[in-house]
């Protein structure tokens, strides 16, 4: 159905000029992605923002992020890194499939896409494991002074969520969970959009078409998660 | 997602073979009328959905002019539209004073002059005057206007909830807004406006999206982006804006979102309800402001250049000269687009902000009155010994030269800190804001309804109504809006219920009930218009195919609503769309669509 939208037309249709030499449907994601970026740039400023206003008492990354799973000693942001790592091989193989759709090699292009979408799956399994330590906390947790039913009360909390954290500042906590569950629901996006388009290329869709050019959008929406992953990554674990 | 990325592959592929049996497809009602993807159809339904929203958005504003009149009186009209719940015996109820000035706000702002203004005539003109078929894609185009009437609908169902709707204001700062316990309308009905919101930024999105993508790649061939007339410049902009804007909104709403809903405190701090303490704590109401107005401030743009896009064409073609300084015209839309960027603090002079910073803000605000002037004077040297037509939309583009004007003027005192900080929040922020960018924009978008009628209806509007709509409009704006002044040099504070409670502002209760009086004149003018566009759309009079002898691509296409707008191939481009009387030429106007003449220079030289 899609293919009435503005495609099937008669040979008249014409005009057209591409003064960028790209076709308009990767013109729409870039703009999307440009208009994404502003999104998640206003999210890292506000972050900003709390920080410089509380930076006498912002929470050290590497003290809160040391777990590592199935790890008792101490790896200050080592599982980070690892997580890093998957995301950003994810994005290697997610242009070797760019690669393989371009000499319109069918097999290729399904096995990087299968491997991108491996990656992009372990990656979010594995920020539900950092969410999973961070909301945990430790044992022995720390006092803090929290408002429960309109008193102040002076107790030991364990961990984070929205509205406390262990660690100090509460907006940290807030933040964190914010902005990586926005980024994890964009991977997770890409994903699902991944698995799509794998199905697509499996079934000959591109093949039919005679080019590979959605491997390529949804390529550049992937990178562009990457991208942003490093940003969130300095602001909350480097900075 | 996967729905975009369907819609959107590349429209160069290989399909040019099989395409004739698409031309003689029926449509069904729904396809041709309800889900169209033809942007004609489009517009007109962006345009017929703003026309009823600006008239609720009226009927708001009339209400609480009735109360700021003559407070605490009853009236039938007010009892009958609100009921015994809003209004016992016709005495608005103060949270529905807060809510209608908000809706009305909220409205008026978003749904009429940037979904309305944006969606109806960038959807008619940008495809027409690039020489495109349609859109870019006709399929996000149309999920474009329904994401805009299901936005119009939520916040509309919003006034029937049991505790009203949104009632913090359009800017809906918190933490008023964000904890229910403040006001009635922070309940339900500021759920209802942040949903409300959040489908109008998707389609805004949506519609921005096509209207870039269709202007960089969609030209006909010859219309060179300095070929394109002043108008699909300023859509170009705007959508830009909007593309760069909007999504800062959404990320405003989503945080305010996780604060009232989420036990997050980004926006909360120090907070007293009920005498305790509120267990969100920390974060900084100041934050939701720079967030704010980081979209607030370009959406001002994003109102108005549209309407200074199709105020340029009008004033052009029945001046019957070039548009003066075209490129100047482009070059100070750039620039205004630019700095609307990184001018929002000064809305913000009085939340403690350093004053160093202040000062910038002040300076980066000011430099906007330099490409506001160079338009203004453009405007005026177009109509300069121009052999003037006073058609409806000449005259309602004048007045917006004339209200761009009087409104910019205050907006330099508004700008500077020092002068601003004693009027913020009172009448003169309300006068400056309503008449630089509500008058002006809203008389630029009926005067494009009046110029482009033909294009979307195929008929023409009533003349005679016109030029009477027109003066009651005028007069009646400027004496609701200009007296505003006074009151807000004299203090009075904006979105107060009632200011009889001050002995201090007694004597200048005249001034409102002089307001309300024109506010209701102008309302009543407006129903002029109203039955002169439907009554047109069935029974005006047949438009010919160019009825302003203009140059531009629109009015090459014949008088029926062909999808594909040309019959057969698509025009070719040769000169700039200004061409008006060019000396040594026989004709007063020669279409873009005419070859130059040998050693004739395009772009309005002539030598």
């Amino acid at each position: 159905m899609s293919d009435h939208a503005s495609t099937d037309y008669p040979a008249n249709w014409g005009g057209g000029v591409s003064p960028l030499k790209v076709s308009y449907g990767k013109m729409f994601m870039w703009f999307f992605l440009i208009s994404d970026a502003l999104t998640f740039s206003a999210f890292l400023s506000a972050y900003g923002f709390m920080r410089h206003k509380f930076a006498g008492y912002w929470p050290e990354p590497s003290k809160v992020f040391h777990h590592f799973p199935f790890v008792t000693k101490e790896l200050p942001l080592a599982y980070v890194g690892l997580m890093t790592f998957i995301l950003i091989m994810s994005s290697v193989t997610m242009v070797l499939a760019v690669e393989a759709g371009h000499r319109k090699d069918k097999k290729s292009v399904m096995i990087w896409m299968l491997l991108t979408i491996v990656g992009g799956f372990a990656f979010v399994g594995s920020q539900a494991w950092e969410w999973f330590h961070f909301i945990t906390g430790t044992e022995q947790g720390a006092w803090k002074d929290v408002i429960v039913d309109g008193k102040l009360v002076h107790k030991i909390v364990h961990g984070a969520n929205l509205t406390f954290n262990e660690y100090g500042n509460s907006l940290f906590g807030a933040f964190f969970f914010f902005i990586t569950g926005f980024h994890g629901f964009h991977v997770f996006s890409g994903v699902l959009i991944n698995i799509t388009i794998f199905i697509m290329v499996a079934r000959g869709v591109m093949e039919k078409r005679g080019h590979y050019e959605m491997v390529e959008k949804v390529g550049l929406y992937w990178h562009f998660v990457d991208l942003v992953w490093v940003f969130v990554f300095t602001f909350f674990y480097l900075l | 997602m996967s729905m975009d990325i369907h819609a959107t592959h590349d429209h160069n592929d290989a399909h040019a073979g099989h395409h004739d049996h698409e031309h003689h497809h029926e449509e069904s009602f729904v396809s041709k009328y309800v889900f169209s993807m033809d942007h004609k159809t489009i517009s007109r339904q962006f345009l017929v959905t703003a026309v009823i929203m600006a008239v609720i958005g009226m009927m708001m504003s009339v209400i609480f002019r009735l109360q700021l009149a003559w407070p605490h009186e009853g009236f039938a009209l007010t009892n009958f539209l609100l009921g015994d719940k809003w209004a016992p015996k016709g005495v608005l109820d103060p949270n529905m004073y807060m809510a209608l000035v908000t809706l009305h706000g909220t409205i008026m702002v978003f749904m009429v002059l940037t979904g309305g203004l944006s969606g109806t005539f960038s959807n008619l003109l940008i495809p027409y005057q690039v020489g495109a078929r349609d859109m870019a894609s006709g399929f996000l185009n149309m999920l474009s206007y329904w994401f805009f009437f299901a936005s119009s609908l939520v916040m509309l169902l919003s006034c029937f909830l049991e505790t009203g709707p949104a009632s913090g204001g359009w800017t809906v700062y918190p933490p008023l807004s964000a904890v229910a316990e403040f006001m009635p309308g922070s309940g339900l009905g500021m759920t209802f406006w942040l949903v409300s919101m959040s489908l109008f930024i998707v389609s805004s999105l949506l519609g921005g999206l096509n209207y870039i993508i269709t202007v960089i790649n969609f030209r006909t061939k010859g219309m060179s982006m300095t070929r394109l007339p002043l108008t699909v410049w300023a859509f170009f902009i705007t959508a830009i804006l909007g593309v760069l804007s909007f999504p800062v909104l959404f990320s405003a709403a989503l945080l305010l979102i996780f604060d009232r809903s989420f036990g997050t405190s980004f926006y909360l701090s120090d907070i007293i309800v009920n005498g305790a303490p509120l267990e969100q704590t920390g974060g900084s109401p100041i934050l939701y402001q720079h967030l704010f107005w980081f979209l607030g401030h370009p959406e001002v743009y994003i109102i108005l250049l549209p309407a200074l896009g199709l105020a340029s064409e009008i004033i052009s073609v029945n001046s019957r000269k070039p548009i003066f300084g075209y490129r100047a015209m482009i070059g100070s839309m750039l620039a205004i687009g630019f700095l609307s960027f990184i001018v929002w603090g000064h809305h913000m002079f009085i939340t403690g902000m350093n004053p160093f910073l202040g000062s910038v803000f002040v300076f980066t605000t000011l430099l906007i009155a330099i490409p506001s002037a160079v338009k203004a004077f453009n405007y005026i040297t177009t109509l300069w010994k121009g052999n003037i037509q006073f058609t409806p939309a000449m005259l309602f583009a004048v007045g917006l030269v004339s209200t761009f004007i009087s409104g910019g003027v205050t907006g330099i005192i508004l700008a500077d800190s020092a002068l601003d900080i004693p009027v913020h929040d009172t009448y003169f922020v309300v006068a400056h804001f309503h008449i630089v960018m509500g008058l002006s924009a809203i008389l630029g978008m009926l005067g494009g309804v009046y110029h482009w009628f033909p294009k979307l209806f195929l008929r023409k509007m009533n003349k005679t109504m016109g030029y009477i709509h027109f003066w009651i409009t005028f007069v009646c704006a400027y004496g609701v809006f200009f007296p505003m002044h006074f009151l807000g040099l004299a203090g009075v504070p904006r979105r107060y219920y009632t200011n009889s409670e001050m002995p201090m502002f007694d004597n200048l209760m005249d001034i409102n009930v002089l307001i309300t009086c024109f506010a209701i004149l102008a309302a009543l003018g407006q129903l002029l218009f109203l039955f002169n566009f439907f009554y047109s759309i069935f029974r005006g009079e047949k438009s010919e195919q160019n009825p302003y002898n203009s140059n531009t691509l629109e009015w090459t296409t014949p008088m029926a609503h062909t999808h594909g707008n040309w019959p057969g191939a698509l025009p070719v481009v040769h000169r700039w769309p200004y061409d008006y009387s060019k000396p040594g030429e026989e004709a007063d106007f020669i279409p873009q669509t005419v070859p130059l003449r040998p050693g004739e220079v395009d772009g309005g030289g002539h030598h």
